[in-house]
């Protein structure tokens, strides 16, 4: 009950913030190829509601098969870091090479790594 | 669903011709149907309904194709799908004449969709035993199909009814002009009763109630009312024995051109 509160809130949040353009609230899709897998970003698209997001995310990106679940998250309800930041956030990283797993050898015998 | 209650003498299997009757009834009614949806395409009221609407189309069109096919099989008379789909005259259609009505605005769509979907889940769910194995199989793939149609037309229908006043006018009209059509489905005579015997079809007489509370429940949700049931005039007897409305023929002018002015094209 909560969450669809929150959702609303959002989503009205959004369409305050983003030009009016007459379009009904936009929501990310994720599908999940299977069982087990992550849920991927497959793109986006405009429904009134949870469930109509939901059925227009079937029609638009599972039909053609190779997805066993979904989830849509209204758009506005991601927080998401800005370009111009992206020097501060993530360049940092990038000259560290012992902070990424690949530094390391690992040892014959260990298996799904 | 109801499975005919077991009888000490096997009833024989029904004719040939009943059978093929039949199978033109429920592969007719999915043909005419999915062709009135796919006159959406390219104009849906958004790009992710038009989309869901064709979808539906495609389903039907896929469920007409495999009926239309087993017809032509019962038949024997080397007759193919598209041969039944496009070299046939509109008497020789066996769909109910709701399917067959011009698509109207969005919300005609939609509430012709609706009675129609919960028509076909009740339908395909009593098939699903049928004595006829490969008329069983064909409704336990179809109704997996369906269940979403009927997921999908029944929640428009609840945000179009208990949307803006607009919305509610146009689907209560809707509604209100589609309603009589529905007796039809659940009109019976004796192909249907040969059926019922040999346990290939549902009694649809029985299916009636369960149709009816499954509808009557979204439209109070969607603040609509359907009138009692009226009785029929002579005149909606008669999709199943070939009689249409004029819309059928028009339909048909445009579904059949292609085919009928290139015989024996492929592509």
């Amino acid at each position: 009950m909560s969450s669809t509160v929150i959702n609303q809130n959002v989503v009205g949040a959004q369409s305050e913030t983003l030009p009016a353009d007459n379009q009904w609230p936009l929501w990310e899709v994720f599908t999940q190829s299977e069982q087990g897998a992550p849920h991927e970003h497959a793109g986006s698209l405009h429904a009134v509601d949870a469930e109509q997001a939901l059925q227009n995310a079937r029609d638009v990106y599972s039909r053609r098969g190779g997805v066993i679940s979904l989830w849509v998250i209204p758009s506005g309800a991601i927080t998401a870091s800005s370009p111009s930041e992206s020097g501060p956030f993530f360049d940092p990283g990038a000259d560290k090479a012992y902070r990424h797993p690949q530094f390391y050898k690992v040892p014959r015998g260990v298996r799904g790594v | 669903m109801t499975s005919p209650a077991p009888s000490v003498v096997p009833a024989p299997p029904p004719k040939p011709n009943a059978l093929l009757e039949y199978l033109l009834r429920l592969g007719d009614d999915r043909l005419i149907l999915g062709h009135r949806l796919s006159e959406w395409c390219g104009h849906g009221p958004i790009l992710e309904e038009d989309i869901a609407l064709a979808n539906v189309s495609l389903d039907l069109l896929g469920q007409a194709t495999i009926l239309l096919r087993m017809a032509g099989e019962v038949e024997g008379q080397g007759r193919t799908e598209d041969a039944l789909a496009y070299f046939r005259e509109a008497t020789q259609f066996r769909n109910s004449q709701l399917v067959e009505l011009p698509k109207g605005d969005f919300a005609f769509t939609i509430a012709r969709q609706f009675l129609f979907d919960v028509y076909d889940v009740v339908l395909l769910e009593a098939l699903t035993t049928s004595s006829n194995t490969e008329l069983a199989a064909i409704a336990a793939k179809s109704l997996k199909e369906a269940r979403y149609h009927v997921r999908h037309s029944g929640e428009w229908m609840i945000k179009l009814g208990d949307g803006t006043e607009e919305s509610h006018r146009r689907v209560q009209t809707a509604l209100d002009s589609l309603w009589l059509y529905t007796s039809e489905l659940f009109a019976t005579d004796a192909v249907e009763d040969e059926l019922v015997r040999a346990g290939v079809a549902p009694d649809l007489a029985g299916l009636k109630p369960k149709w009816e509370a499954l509808v009557r429940d979204v439209l109070q949700r969607a603040t609509l009312t359907a009138s009692n049931d009226v009785p029929r005039p002579a005149s909606m007897r008669g999709g199943r024995s070939g009689a249409h409305t004029e819309h059928l023929g028009h339909l048909l002018a445009e579904m059949q051109i292609v085919a009928r002015s290139h015989p024996g094209a492929t592509w």
